[in-house]
C-alpha cells in the first residue's frame, strides 16, 4: 500500500492542513461529529461526562444502561484519591431487554437505594446512556426523589452517548457540578485562595501542583475533579479564582462560576517547565497585595528547574533533531507539548487533537514550524500517513495511537488518562523527558522495517 | 447490606464486543458498529489494551436525527465512507443497543445500499450480526458474528476432504496452535474465525488499513461442503452456532466438543481428530501428553486439595474446572457473567461429584458477588482475567491470569489454554503460584522447593 495514495475522506479535507510558507490560510473546519463511516480516535458524551466526573472519590457512579458503558470505563484511569475510592468501583443498572421494553427507572430507584446504603457516599452521579434517551426514563425525577430519602446530593448527569460530541458531556458533567457547587459553608476560606480546575489527578498530579500553590502561600479550596471529594466542590464558590487546565472539559464550569459567583478564572496548563511555571507566576499576579506569593513561586521555579535541568541537558543531547507527531484529546495539552518537546530539543511535524476549537486552531498554526500537518478528528489512516511521511520518531497518544505508533516502529509516550506517571509539574516534565527519551533511544527500533529491518 | 439490583464490577462486557473481535478474524473484513461513535471506540481501546494491535472499528456515529428518523442514513453513508477508505471485502457490521431500540431493519437497510450501489462495481461481502448489548455477554455477539458469516457465505457443494473448526473466543497463541495441529493431521481445515495474525502479527512498514491475516471469504464458503465441524463451547447451542447452521442447512456434522483444556478433554479432541481423518495422532503430540502425564506426576503434591476460584466466560470455566478436577484442585466456585441457564448441568457432565465436592457453579455474577463467596469459600488462588485483581489484592490471593481481558500483564494474546501444551503451560504456571506462595510466605527463604 501507497502511503502517498491515502485520500483524506471526503468531508475531512477542511479537518487538515499543511502549514506552508505562501500557503492558503484556511481556518481548520472543527466542532463537528464525526463523520458516518471514519474510525474516528474520539468517544461519544457519555465518555465526556465520565472523564471530568471520574476522580471524584466519595461518591458513587451509577451508570443507568447495558453493561458496556460501565464495564469498559471500570478503573481505567490512573486518577488517584488520598482517601475514599468509590470512584474505582464500577455500578451499572445492567438494563436487560424487559428493561428497554418496560423501562428502567425503577431498576436505578431500586439500584441507587441498595448502593447508597452499602456504600454510605456523599453524593451520587447517575449517567444516562444512549437508550435512556429513547425509553424515556425521567431520570431527574428518580435522582430527586432518592436525594430526598437518602439525604444526599443525588444528581444526574444527562450523558446520552448519541446527543453531541465528547464535548457536550464536558458540559453536561460540569452541570452537575455546578447544582453543587454554592451548597456549602464557604467559612475558612482564605483571600488568597483558588480552585484548581480540569486537573484530574492522574499518578498524583493534582498533589503536585496543589503542592506549588500551598508553598506560595495559597488556598486550595477543591481540586476539580481530581482527588475530589463532594464537600470541598460545594465550597468551591468560596474561593477568590478558578485555575483551569484541560479547557476544554472545564471552562464551561469556570464560566458559569464567573457569572454566578464573580470568580475570575485563568487558563494554565502544568506540563513543561515554561508552562508550568507561568500557571504559578499568573497565578501570584493576580494577588498583587502580597508580593510574598510573587517571590514564592519564583524561588519554587528556580529550585525546581535546578533540580532537573541536569538530566534534562542529558535528554536533549540525545534528542536534539529528532521528530515528534502530537495528537491528543485537547487542543492546549498540544500547545504545553509542542514548548516541551522543543525544551528537549525536538520538533512537531504533526499535531492535533479530537475536540479542539476554531480558537485553539489558530493559536496552533501560530506556533508551528513550516511543514507541520494539523489535524482535528483525526483516524488511524491518516495519523499513520503523516507520521511515516514525516518521518517521526516519537507518537504522542493515547491508547488507541498507541500500537499504531508500535506497529510502524516509533516511539510513543502516553498522554493520556491511564498513566500512571505524572507528566505534570517540573518532576512530570522531567518523567516525560525520561519517557521519551526511553522510547525514542530503545535499540529496538533497529528491527523495524522502516529502519531496514537488520536483515 | 448488599446491594443486590445494580451490576457492580461486571464480570462480563457488551455483545458488540464479542462480534468485532469475531469479525477481525476474518481476511480483508472491517468490523462496523451501527450506533454510537463511544461503543466503537471503548471498545477499541479494550481489545487494543490487551491483543497490543491496531484495532480499528468503524461506527455509523448515531447523532439526535439519526435516533428520531432512523440509522438508514447515517449506515449507508458510514458503509460508503469505509469502504472508499478501507476497500475491504466484508464489513462485518454489529448493532448496538441504540440501534436495536429504535428498532432498525438492517438487513433491509442492507438490500436497498445493495440496490443504490448497483451500478457501483463489486460491493464488499455483508456480514450482519444483531447484538443488542443488553442481552447476553460478549460471547453471544462473538458467535453470533461467527454463525452470521457462516450463513452470509457458506455455499453447498460436492463433499470436500475439509473439516471446519469454530473453536469460540480463544487467545491467538492457541488459534495458531490448532492450525499446526490440523496441518500435522494433513487434513484440509477452515478454522473461523482467525485473529491470530491480525490480532498478534509483525511489524509493518506502512500502515495496513486491515492487518493482514484472518479466515479468506472463499474458505468461510467451503464450510458448507466439509466432512465436518468441530465447535468448542460446552454452553454453545446449536441454534446459535455456525457448526449448527451447517448441519441444519447442509447436513455437515457437528461435533460439538467442550474446550479443550486438561488432559481427558484434549483426548476428545484428538480422538475426534483421528476419526475424521482416519489417521493416528501425530507423534509430536504423542510425545506431548507423555510430557504432561509426567509434569501431572511431578507436580501433583504441591497441589493436591488446593481450593481455586475459576470466573470468566462459561465455557472457559468449564473447561478449566473439568482440568482442575483431573489435577486434584478443587474448584471451590466456578461464576460467571454470562447466563446461558446451562452451566451446572454441563459442569456435571464433566465433573460428575462436583456437589460431593462442593463446588458452587453461580451464572449471571459479578465481581462483588464473587468477593463474597471468596469470603466464606477461602480459596487457595483466583484463576481468571486481569479483572479479578481488585478481589486478589484485596484478599491477598493470587491470581492465575487466563482468558480475557489481560490488560494488567504482558503478552495476554500468547496465552496458551488448548491441547496438551496449553494444558502443560497451564499445569506450570499453577503449581509454580503455589510454588511461589509457600516460598513467599516462608521464613526460611528455601533456594529449592
Amino acid at each position: 500500500m501507497d502511503t502517498q495514495k491515502i485520500t483524506l475522506l471526503e468531508g475531512r479535507e477542511h479537518q487538515v492542513y499543511e502549514k506552508k510558507q505562501g500557503g492558503p490560510e484556511v481556518d481548520i473546519a472543527c466542532d463537528k461529529t464525526s463523520l458516518s463511516g471514519s474510525v474516528s480516535q474520539r468517544a461519544c458524551v457519555f465518555c465526556g461526562s465520565r472523564v471530568v466526573l471520574y476522580p471524584v472519590a466519595d461518591a458513587i457512579h451509577i451508570v443507568h444502561g447495558p453493561i458496556g458503558c460501565a464495564a469498559y470505563t471500570w478503573d481505567i484511569r490512573g486518577a488517584v484519591s488520598s482517601g475514599p475510592e468509590l470512584h474505582r468501583l464500577s455500578f451499572s443498572t445492567d438494563l436487560q431487554e424487559m428493561d428497554v421494553i418496560y423501562g428502567g427507572e425503577k431498576k436505578l430507584y431500586r439500584s441507587l437505594v441498595e448502593l447508597i446504603d452499602q456504600y454510605q457516599p456523599n453524593a451520587a452521579f447517575i449517567y444516562s446512556t444512549c437508550i435512556i434517551g429513547l425509553i424515556g426514563d425521567d431520570i431527574d425525577a428518580v435522582c430527586k426523589k432518592v436525594a430526598k430519602e437518602k439525604g444526599i446530593p443525588v444528581m444526574p448527569v444527562h450523558s446520552e452517548g448519541f446527543k453531541g460530541t465528547k464535548k457536550d458531556g464536558y458540559k453536561a458533567a460540569c452541570n452537575a457540578l455546578m447544582k453543587l457547587i454554592g451548597t456549602g459553608s464557604t467559612e475558612g476560606i482564605s483571600k488568597y485562595s483558588i480552585n484548581i480546575l480540569g486537573e484530574f489527578n492522574l499518578a498524583g498530579e493534582a498533589w503536585i501542583i496543589r503542592e506549588y500553590y500551598e508553598k506560595m502561600g495559597i488556598q486550595v479550596v477543591a481540586t476539580m475533579t481530581g482527588d475530589g471529594r463532594i464537600d470541598d466542590i460545594r465550597r468551591s464558590h468560596g474561593a477568590s479564582l478558578n485555575v483551569v487546565q484541560c479547557s476544554g472539559s472545564m471552562t464551561t464550569l469556570a464560566k458559569d462560576m464567573e457569572a454566578k459567583y464573580g470568580i475570575p478564572f485563568i487558563r494554565v496548563s502544568y506540563f513543561g517547565f515554561e508552562d508550568m511555571s507561568k500557571s504559578l507566576y499568573d497565578v501570584a499576579q493576580l494577588f498583587p497585595d502580597r508580593p510574598e506569593i510573587m517571590e514564592k513561586a519564583k524561588e519554587i521555579v528556580r529550585d525546581e528547574i535546578r533540580k532537573y535541568y541536569p538530566e534534562m541537558q542529558k535528554f536533549k543531547a540525545a534528542l536534539t533533531g529528532k521528530k515528534a507527531a502530537i495528537y491528543v484529546g485537547g487542543a492546549f495539552k498540544t500547545f504545553s507539548l509542542i514548548k516541551a518537546l522543543r525544551t528537549i530539543g525536538m520538533s512537531v511535524v504533526l499535531a492535533g487533537s479530537q475536540t479542539g476549537n476554531q480558537d485553539d486552531y489558530r493559536r496552533l498554526k501560530e506556533m508551528c514550524d513550516e511543514g507541520t500537518v494539523i489535524v482535528d478528528d483525526s483516524n488511524p489512516v491518516e495519523l499513520s500517513k503523516f507520521v511515516l511521511e514525516k518521518e517521526a520518531d516519537l507518537l504522542i497518544g493515547g491508547v488507541k495511537e498507541r500500537p499504531i505508533a508500535f506497529k510502524l516502529g516509533v516511539g510513543f509516550c502516553d498522554h493520556n488518562h491511564e498513566r500512571k506517571i505524572p507528566l505534570a509539574g517540573f518532576i512530570g516534565m522531567y518523567y516525560f523527558a525520561k519517557e521519551v527519551y526511553e522510547s525514542v533511544m530503545s535499540p529496538v527500533w533497529q528491527f523495524a522495517p522502516r529502519k531496514g529491518g537488520l536483515k | 447490606m448488599t446491594a443486590k439490583t445494580a451490576t457492580q464490577n461486571a464480570c462480563k462486557l457488551c455483545n458488540p464486543l464479542g462480534a468485532c473481535l469475531a469479525f477481525r478474524g476474518i481476511e480483508k473484513c472491517v468490523p462496523f458498529l451501527h450506533g454510537s461513535q463511544g461503543c466503537a471506540t471503548y471498545i477499541r481501546r479494550y481489545l487494543i489494551s490487551h491483543y497490543k494491535e491496531p484495532i480499528d472499528i468503524a461506527s455509523s456515529n448515531f447523532n439526535e436525527e439519526t435516533a428520531v428518523f432512523g440509522g438508514s442514513h447515517n449506515l449507508k453513508l458510514g458503509l460508503k465512507n469505509v469502504s472508499q477508505q478501507y476497500k475491504p471485502e466484508v464489513i462485518g457490521i454489529a448493532t448496538t443497543c441504540l440501534s436495536e431500540t429504535i428498532g432498525d431493519d438492517v438487513p433491509m437497510i442492507l438490500k436497498e445500499y445493495a440496490s443504490i450501489m448497483a451500478d457501483e462495481g463489486a460491493l464488499p461481502v455483508m456480514i450482519f450480526a444483531s447484538t443488542p448489548s443488553y442481552s447476553g455477554t460478549h460471547i453471544d455477539g462473538f458467535h453470533a458474528a461467527v454463525r452470521s458469516a457462516v450463513k452470509t457465505l457458506a455455499e453447498e457443494g460436492p463433499k470436500k476432504n475439509l473439516i471446519n473448526i469454530f473453536p469460540g473466543m480463544i487467545s491467538p497463541a492457541d488459534i495458531r496452535y490448532l492450525k499446526e495441529i490440523l496441518t500435522a493431521f494433513g487434513m484440509p481445515f477452515v478454522l473461523l474465525p482467525d485473529y491470530s495474525q491480525t490480532l498478534d502479527g509483525g511489524p509493518w512498514a506502512e500502515y495496513h488499513r486491515i492487518p493482514p491475516g484472518g479466515t479468506p471469504t472463499r474458505a468461510i464458503a467451503s464450510t458448507g461442503s466439509a466432512a465436518a465441524s468441530i465447535e468448542f463451547g460446552s454452553t454453545l447451542e446449536a441454534n446459535k452456532s455456525a457448526a449448527g447452521y451447517l448441519e441444519e442447512r447442509f447436513g455437515v456434522p457437528r461435533h460439538h466438543l467442550p474446550l479443550p483444556i486438561g488432559i481427558k478433554a484434549s483426548d476428545r479432541f484428538f480422538a475426534a481428530l483421528e476419526q475424521l481423518t482416519e489417521k493416528p495422532m501425530p507423534e509430536i503430540y504423542e510425545d506431548e501428553r507423555r510430557r504432561l502425564v509426567d509434569a501431572y506426576a511431578d507436580g501433583h503434591k504441591y497441589i493436591f486439595g488446593r481450593r481455586a476460584i475459576l470466573y470468566g466466560e462459561e465455557d472457559l470455566v468449564i473447561s478449566m474446572a473439568a482440568f482442575l478436577h483431573e489435577i486434584g484442585v478443587v474448584p471451590v466456585l466456578c461464576a460467571s457473567g454470562g447466563k446461558s441457564g446451562l452451566m451446572k448441568q454441563r459442569l456435571l457432565e464433566l465433573v460428575p461429584d462436583l456437589d460431593d465436592l462442593g463446588i458452587k457453579v453461580r451464572e449471571g455474577v459479578d465481581f462483588v458477588d464473587i468477593e463474597h463467596e471468596a469470603d466464606e469459600l477461602k480459596p487457595d488462588l483466583l484463576i481468571g482475567n486481569s479483572k479479578g485483581f481488585t478481589m486478589s489484592k484485596k484478599h491477598d490471593l493470587p491470581l492465575l491470569r487466563i482468558g480475557f481481558p489481560i490488560h494488567d500483564r504482558f503478552g495476554g494474546q500468547r496465552v496458551h489454554h488448548l491441547g496438551y501444551r496449553g494444558t502443560q503451560e497451564l499445569f506450570d504456571r499453577i503449581v509454580n503460584t503455589v510454588i511461589e506462595e509457600r516460598q513467599k510466605s516462608s521464613p526460611i527463604g528455601y533456594t529449592y522447593m
